[in-house]
């Protein structure tokens, strides 16, 4: 018997959805971070771009660079559903159909006048700082931006967790960069002396915005969980992961969030969805994976629709695990950003991505893992069969494994996915039944 | 004196032995034995060596091995070579090995690390970490301790013990090799017709599975041999490939470009064998000096970063420059990231200097090898008319 999917009628017109303070708040915010980079040339600002995962936006806002991230840019190409074509004119200029499409997207966008999405152009970066970080991929994406901007880049290697652990070795070798390499540099091309008292400022203002964050992320614990730490989870991390974090404006986006979620809580209300609040808490289930953003909105639809939330995900600790207790910490300036930078859950070794799974599925009181592959991702794909299985059987919970792409449109098939979700969820249905006949007889 | 045919025949038996007797049979003459495997690009294999271990390079299941099993461990959209080397985990080719290295060369490898330690928690397996930061005393200092790690690691689940005099003579062991190795290549270089790339790929890969005395003893057979047979010089025109320095082609892949009119004067398949460029100093601490040679004197290749743009992608003109080489030849394992986002680059680096160059990608299980040949025939026929314009 196929599951029915129906859209529940008596759901407000997304048109008449009141926004949340912290939505508006967010919105605007991103807004502000396009402005302040492309007006950034107007204003004698410098432009510094680098990577969401082990971004060091604390440092970087020691030397006043404004911060050009490109996923953000992919990621709202993505949603503006302007990535298709860029994927596609960087293939035309010769790369590869089989590599990241967030690189192509970013080269397709250059190719095309590099407009950001306030319609302004997006200067040429004074700087490219290679924080690499969990995926071999931003090694050759900003080389191939070097040979575009021929401008400074600065590489910081951040060595791979291969055996689960931070070894004091790993953690030496990337403050030695720092200090030697990194800061220098940054000195050089900005002209603004090092300061680390001002670092340990921007670093006590991070760890403050990160306990709220941790504290919103963990209220999925509750039933119903009053947030999606999948969809809207990606709203939630946006000032964090990016050109915010270490900022007063952070502090203050994260206590409103607060403050709005703990209200929620309290009225027992369940996650905000685009079309208004979400109905019964039918299903929780943790995610493995990124999102697909080209049609963010349709791939959320079939969740809320079927009253499944995501209590827990892991692409929500690309730009820094937080919940396990990971903070920065000002009195250890360098070696804490090393840590952060070492810590990225796309920078753990497999097992330990494992064991954060099957541990949300269990902190979680989940129903099941959905693994949502993506196509050009070796960092996250690679092994991701195994880690299902391997959840499975440790959670006796059911997984789902779904494909798509980032931010290549022609990688998303709705009716495919919306009918392994359909699957899915019967086979938690048979499960849960199971689960409670047993305990019947028990 | 042996003949080339004879030397290559054994070789390509190595090749076609996907139970790896060789390295078996050398783990069961003496008790005790420990056999280390290795993926693409590098070890370095005198760490396992003088520990008295045989180092064994995987290189995947290539086209002769049937994937049952592996299939189920990675998505239509990856590469290869980690789903055939899941196949001979699983299939009990590798039931020998102790230990297995994974070296830091892409996300699929990595990632590779950590599911055989969830599916064979009983081997000694590494990822095998090395610096992108050039500097003796960044880059220098964090590779010293990770070889450090290695070597206590190897010294603990395989109850060995590595002395640095050992190393020593490991290292004098492997410079011996890579010289021959290199001298093969040079002969190749020079005289292309009477060193055919299918062979010279076998007697390479034959260092994967043999000890490597015994290897070194063939390359110089080899070279005695093959200077006293005569072959047929074609009008070919000389080529390099690249971008095949981890998942293999086929062997037919090799050949059908070179029945195509392309002599290979270079390529970077089988780094490893050559991944050390000139001599490590056999003097001193051991560890420096493979740090060093790492560091300041290695090969260039995708998964590297290069620090100096101006540097970018010229390994490849200065191959074809020694090399007299007339183009390059890009083949790439299909979902090959570091390979194919490379590419781009080192096209715009050849075309600068007009270098004529094509594209291709490969699986290491590829049949059909008729479109590669019309391919390369293409090529090596416009190099000849533009040389002769
Ligand atoms: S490969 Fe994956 S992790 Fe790497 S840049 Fe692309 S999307 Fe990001
Ligand atoms: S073939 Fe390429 S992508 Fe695949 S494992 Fe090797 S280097 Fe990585």
């Amino acid at each position: 018997m196929n599951t029915v999917i129906t859209t529940p009628k008596n759901r407000p017109d997304p048109r008449d959805v009141s926004k949340d303070d912290s939505m508006l708040k967010q919105k605007e915010m991103m807004a502000r971070h396009f402005d302040r980079i492309t007006s950034a040339p107007e204003r004698g600002e410098k432009v510094c771009a680098t990577f969401v995962p082990g971004n060091l936006n604390e440092l970087i806002m020691c030397f006043d660079f404004a911060n050009n991230l490109p996923e953000v840019n992919a990621i709202q190409n993505g949603l503006r559903k302007k990535s298709g074509q860029f994927v596609m004119e960087a293939e035309k200029l010769g790369h590869s159909e089989d590599v990241c499409t967030y690189v192509k997207s970013d080269i397709g966008m250059m190719a095309k006048g590099n407009i950001a999405p306030n319609g302004e152009k997006f200067p040429d970066p004074d700087v490219l700082l290679l924080s690499y970080t969990g995926c071999f991929t931003f090694l050759k994406w900003f080389e191939l931006l070097r040979e575009q901007y021929q401008c400074e880049t600065i590489l910081l290697h951040t060595p791979y967790e291969g055996d689960g652990k931070i070894t004091d070795n790993m953690r030496q070798y990337m403050v030695k960069q720092l200090k030697e390499e990194v800061i220098p540099k940054l000195e050089r091309v900005s002209g603004v002396k090092f300061d680390i008292d001002r670092l340990r400022e921007n670093l006590r203002r991070s760890a403050k915005a990160e306990d709220d964050l941790v504290y919103v992320l963990q209220t999925a614990k509750k039933r119903p969980s009053p947030i999606d730490a999948y969809f809207g989870g990606i709203y939630y991390i946006g000032p964090i992961f990016g050109a915010y974090r270490g900022t007063d404006e952070a502090i203050d986006y994260y206590a409103t969030l607060r403050q709005e979620i703990d209200a929620r809580m309290a009225a027992g209300l369940g996650p905000v969805t685009p079309e208004g609040a979400m109905g019964e808490e039918k299903y929780r289930l943790v995610t493995e994976g990124p999102p697909n953003y080209t049609s963010f909105r349709d791939f959320w639809k079939m969740f809320y629709d079927e009253g499944a939330v995501v209590v827990a995900s892991s692409y929500t600790k690309v730009g820094g695990v937080y919940d396990f207790g990971f903070r920065h910490d000002p009195d250890r300036p360098l070696e804490t950003l090393a840590e952060y930078c070492l810590g990225v859950y796309t920078n753990r070794s497999l097992p330990q991505r494992v064991d954060m799974l099957v541990d949300y599925i269990n902190e979680y009181e989940a129903d099941g893992l959905l693994i949502n592959s993506i196509k050009s991702c070796n960092s996250f794909s690679a092994g991701q069969l195994l880690m299902m299985r391997e959840v499975e059987k440790r959670t006796g919970k059911p997984a789902a494994f779904i494909e798509s792409d980032l931010v290549d449109p022609r990688y998303f098939s709705a009716a495919n996915i919306k009918n392994r979700l359909e699957s899915y969820f019967q086979m938690v249905d048979q499960k849960k039944a199971g689960g409670a006949l047993k305990g019947a007889a028990a | 004196m042996k003949s080339t045919t004879e030397i290559i025949k054994r070789c390509q038996d190595l090749y076609e032995d996907l139970q790896f007797t060789a390295a078996r049979d050398w783990k069961d003459a003496k008790p005790g034995r420990k056999v280390v495997g290795y993926m693409p690009i590098y070890v370095p294999r005198e760490i396992i060596h003088a520990g008295g271990m045989l180092p064994l390079g995987i290189v995947g299941g290539g086209d002769q091995l049937e994937v049952i099993h592996g299939d189920a461990y990675y998505q239509s959209y990856i590469c290869r070579i980690p789903r055939s080397t899941i196949e001979l985990g699983v299939g009990g080719h590798l039931d020998f090995v102790d230990g297995m290295l994974f070296p830091s060369i892409c996300d699929v490898i990595r990632n590779l690390s950590g599911m055989w330690k969830l599916m064979f928690p009983e081997v000694y397996s590494r990822y095998f970490d090395v610096p992108q930061n050039y500097s003796d005393d960044i880059g220098g200092n964090y590779y010293i301790s990770e070889l450090q790690e290695l070597r206590e690691g190897l010294e603990e689940h395989c109850s060995v013990k590595i002395t640095d005099e050992a190393l020593r003579a490991s290292i004098a062991v492997y410079n011996e090799n890579r010289r021959l190795v290199r001298e093969v290549y040079a002969y190749r270089a020079k005289q292309p017709w009477k060193a055919p790339a299918a062979d010279v790929y076998l007697l390479i890969r034959a260092g994967l599975v043999l000890p490597v005395e015994e290897h070194s003893q063939m390359l110089q057979d080899w070279l005695a041999a093959v200077d006293t047979e005569e072959r047929p010089m074609k009008d070919n025109c000389r080529i390099i490939v690249t971008g095949l320095f981890c998942e293999q082609p086929p062997l037919n892949l090799i050949k059908s470009i070179e029945l195509s009119g392309c002599y290979i004067v270079d390529d970077d398949l089988l780094l490893v064998s050559r991944w050390l460029i000139g001599d490590v100093p056999t003097e001193g601490d051991p560890m420096r000096n493979l740090a060093d040679a790492f560091l300041h004197h290695s090969e260039s290749t995708a998964s590297k970063f290069e620090p100096n743009v101006a540097e970018k992608g010229q390994h490849l003109v200065r191959s074809v420059k020694e090399n007299g080489a007339e183009g390059v030849i890009f083949a790439s394992p299909s979902f090959c990231d570091p390979a194919l986002l490379d590419r781009p680059m080192l096209q715009n680096v050849l075309n600068a200097a007009n270098i004529p160059n094509i594209a291709f990608k490969y699986a290491e299980n590829s049949g059909q090898m008729q479109p590669i040949r019309e391919q390369a025939g293409t090529f090596a026929d416009s190099i000849k008319l533009w040389s002769e314009a």
